[in-house]
């Protein structure tokens, strides 16, 4: 079965199965959920509360206390942007720049055509390469304002 | 051959002992050993592509029998990736290009030549260098811990075995009581690696005597703190011996289950580590009966959400029960009361790694590694305005010199040494006069920094103070929980008052006000977040005051670094209108006269991005 055709309660269910329906991994379980739907919608955190028994309060607390969750439809492309300190001393803060103007976006923002995500995150641990940028999970060490155009036009 | 025996339980010490020499037969049989770098740094140079070119060179010339091409974590020159070292040898090939293989594999592993281009060199002196051991970088570390890496493919558990992993986990089960192993930690001196810098054997022995069953044992892999990815790379490189490890601890306190928290953002970590346990299991390392001991214990994994403040212990333990991170005051310890309020060792990647060490070579040996207070080694992540970046293992007492200049071979293009921030977010800034001191927990924390998770940003005289400081607070602003208000609002404030500073609307009392803020958040914080928060301040005010002193008083910054304070300026003298920066400039602020005649900056389009400074080689752009 390919990813559209499966609706939002089939995946809730595969993951809460493949977990055993156990609340302490609620972390985990949203992980996989966003991982299938590419972010957690309304009704996938109302079916896990439901399905775990746990309240729908705690749910969303998570969903929103950890970073990595998104409870907004993302972008075809993730482009983060490492803003650790080691990136930073190197000029992330420039880098990110550019990509704000080149996408007309904000960072944490998606553009219209929901083809690309701006974020930044935290560390990627690979300070040595500074400035990072990882776009759709791939690495681009070294990454200047002048490389940003570039690595754009590189996402089909 | 060992592949019949892999996979196989092994159910006694003996038979783990055999299983060693066969591998280690096996290895030095094979004439020649190819390992690649596959470490984060190297694959974003690109080293499975360099991997597979060896494989496929290797098999089209019907190697396979002689030479191994094995595909290992990370090695930790970072910089000069993709990494390749020809063993027993040692030979060392960086920046190494697909298009490379044919040629070192004609000249260097039939031939037996040297490859020059290929080969390290030493930026002053322009020196070659052949082999692993004798470049500098290397040279002068104590890779205990780490050095592993280079040797072993972390997916394959006879690589392990074959170096002499599990051994310290069959000694403890087979030759010491538990009470034994807890006086061994506690007589090697190790000390938390994750930035506590708790004794780890002290904390072992507070949960081994505390009330209460089932007990656990949590490995903490949420490296949160930025600019540190050694926790990373050991797990990504050698999840054995975390594994290894983590046994050790659980047997010394009674646990039967365990946890490895890791940070989602390190995916390969996360794949690694469940390989390695599945492995573990199969062989009779893990799980019921380990190595027909009687004892069992298994490990889960659990991985985090992206918090910074899931790396302090109790958040964690809340993350890993499936609730939001947050922390809550240890007026009890997590040693008694922890994860479910079961009593809970909570230990970090790098100190579960030393743990086989020490039962292996024995607490006596690696007590004489170090300073008084400081033992063992230390794994620090050398990155930011330095020549060579990467991961660096050194004995506890190295001064910040050596690591700086003799391992990281110095700041690039002759710029200024400026400050190099240890410790993470909660670290601070120590300036060159600190450069000729011993690194070690305590004389970090005296100099008004923290040894932390290791993590050491080196920065040079572009590097504005004030706006690392403000960078430091936006970042806990954003990572606080908000449980408690001083840091939830102490934070927020201190980063508007830096904030004014940066744009120029600085008042005269605003460090004074700094200070009393600092002072509020160090003592009324909830947890070591809130705590160490001021740390980032405190240090670059006690260091670097004039810094804060231009930005209030002058209205300037020294460094060319705060947007508000700064203006791009074209020297007209230096510039033949190139038109680099015309065409560099987003924003279309730079037009140019004609021939020879130099460009114009228009001041209002100008959004002061830099482009124009970076890409000018003539040095006919000046910040002010």
């Amino acid at each position: 079965m390919t990813l559209d055709t499966r609706s939002k309660a089939e995946v809730v269910n595969i993951v809460l199965a493949k977990y055993q329906n156990d609340s302490s991994m609620l972390v985990g379980i949203l992980q996989d959920i966003q991982a299938e739907l590419n972010y957690l919608p309304r009704e996938a955190l109302e079916m896990t509360a439901e399905v775990l028994s746990i309240p729908l309060s705690r749910v969303y607390s998570v969903a929103t206390f950890f970073k990595a969750f998104s409870l907004k439809p993302r972008g075809r492309h993730g482009i983060h942007v490492c803003m650790g300190t080691a990136c930073h001393v190197r000029g992330a803060e420039k880098v990110l720049d550019r990509f704000q103007t080149e996408l007309c976006a904000c960072a944490g923002e998606t553009t219209p055509d929901m083809k690309f995500t701006l974020e930044t995150v935290n560390c990627v641990g690979a300070c040595a390469l500074g400035p990072v940028v990882v776009v759709d999970g791939e690495y681009e060490g070294q990454v200047t304002a002048e490389k940003v155009k570039s690595i754009i036009e590189g996402c089909k | 051959m060992v592949a019949e025996k892999s996979g196989k339980r092994l159910n006694s010490a003996s038979e783990l002992e055999l299983l060693c020499e066969e591998i280690k037969r096996s290895v030095s049989a094979r004439t020649r050993t190819v390992t690649i770098c596959c470490g984060t740094g190297c694959l974003a140079y690109g080293g499975t592509k360099v991997a597979q070119a060896f494989r496929d060179e290797i098999k089209s010339r019907g190697l396979e029998s002689e030479v191994e091409v094995k595909t290992t974590g990370c090695h930790g020159f970072c910089e000069r990736g993709p990494l390749v070292v020809i063993r027993p040898e040692n030979i060392l090939y960086q920046r190494v290009k697909p298009a490379d293989i044919p040629q070192v594999i004609d000249e260097t592993l039939i031939s037996g030549r040297v490859i020059d281009r290929l080969l390290y060199t030493i930026p002053g002196t322009k020196e070659k260098v052949t082999y692993e051991h004798d470049v500098p970088f290397y040279k002068k570390q104590m890779r205990l811990v780490f050095g592993a890496n280079g040797y072993i493919d972390p997916t394959v558990i006879e690589d392990y075995i074959g170096c002499g992993g599990y051994a310290a986990l069959s000694k403890t089960l087979f030759e010491m009581k538990p009470d034994e192993v807890v006086d061994e930690v506690k007589k090697s001196g190790l000390r938390g690696r994750g930035g506590g810098g708790f004794a780890t054997g002290a904390k072992w022995q507070s949960t081994r005597e505390a009330h209460g069953d089932p007990k656990y044992v949590i490995c903490n892999c949420d490296e949160g703190d930025p600019g540190a990815f050694m926790d990373r790379s050991l797990m990504e490189g050698n999840p054995h011996a975390i594994i290894e490890g983590m046994v050790i601890a659980a047997y010394a306190i009674g646990a039967h289950l365990g946890y490895i928290y890791i940070r989602n953002e390190y995916p390969v970590a996360v794949k690694h580590a469940e390989k390695a346990i599945a492995q573990a299991e199969a062989m009779g390392l893990l799980g019921e009966n380990i190595l027909g001991s009687g004892f069992s214990f298994s490990v889960k994994i659990n991985r985090g959400g992206g918090a910074f403040v899931c790396g302090e212990s109790t958040a964690l333990m809340a993350s890993v029960e499936g609730r939001v991170g947050e922390p809550r005051a240890k007026y009890i310890h997590t040693s008694e009361k922890g994860l479910w309020d079961q009593p809970t060792v909570l230990n970090n990647v790098e100190t579960l790694a030393n743990v086989p060490l020490i039962i292996n070579r024995g607490a006596q040996w690696y007590s004489s590694i170090g300073t008084a207070n400081s033992k063992g080694t230390k794994i620090f992540s050398l990155v930011g305005k330095v020549n060579n970046t990467g991961l660096i293992e050194v004995p506890m007492g190295i001064t910040l010199e050596e690591i700086v200049y003799g391992i990281g071979g110095g700041i690039p293009k002759n710029k200024k040494f400026k400050a190099i921030q240890t410790g993470g977010p909660s670290g601070g800034c120590l300036p060159a006069s600190k450069l000729d001191m011993p690194v070690d927990f305590d004389e970090l924390t005296r100099a008004g920094s923290m040894m932390g998770s290791g993590a050491m940003i080196v920065m040079d005289e572009d590097n504005c103070m004030v706006d690392i400081a403000r960078y430091f607070l936006s970042f806990l602003e954003g990572e606080s929980c908000g449980k408690c208000v001083p840091c939830r609002e102490g934070l927020k404030r201190m980063r508007q008052i830096l904030d004014r500073i940066i744009s120029g609307q600085g008042q005269p009392d605003d460090i004074e006000l700094l200070e009393n803020l600092s002072e509020t958040l160090t003592w009324g914080a909830l947890c070591g977040l809130g705590g160490g928060a001021a740390n980032p301040i405190m240090s670059t005010l006690r260091y670097f005051r004039e810094e804060y002193e231009a930005h209030i008083i002058e209205k300037r910054c020294p460094a060319g670094v705060c947007k508000p304070l700064i203006s791009y300026n074209i020297i007209n003298e230096k510039c033949p209108n190139c038109t680099l920066c015309i065409k560099a400039c987003p924003v279309g602020a730079i037009t140019g006269q004609g021939k020879k005649l130099p460009v114009i900056l228009d001041q209002v389009k100008c959004t002061k991005c830099g482009a124009c400074y970076d890409v000018c080689r003539l040095g006919a752009v000046e910040v002010r």
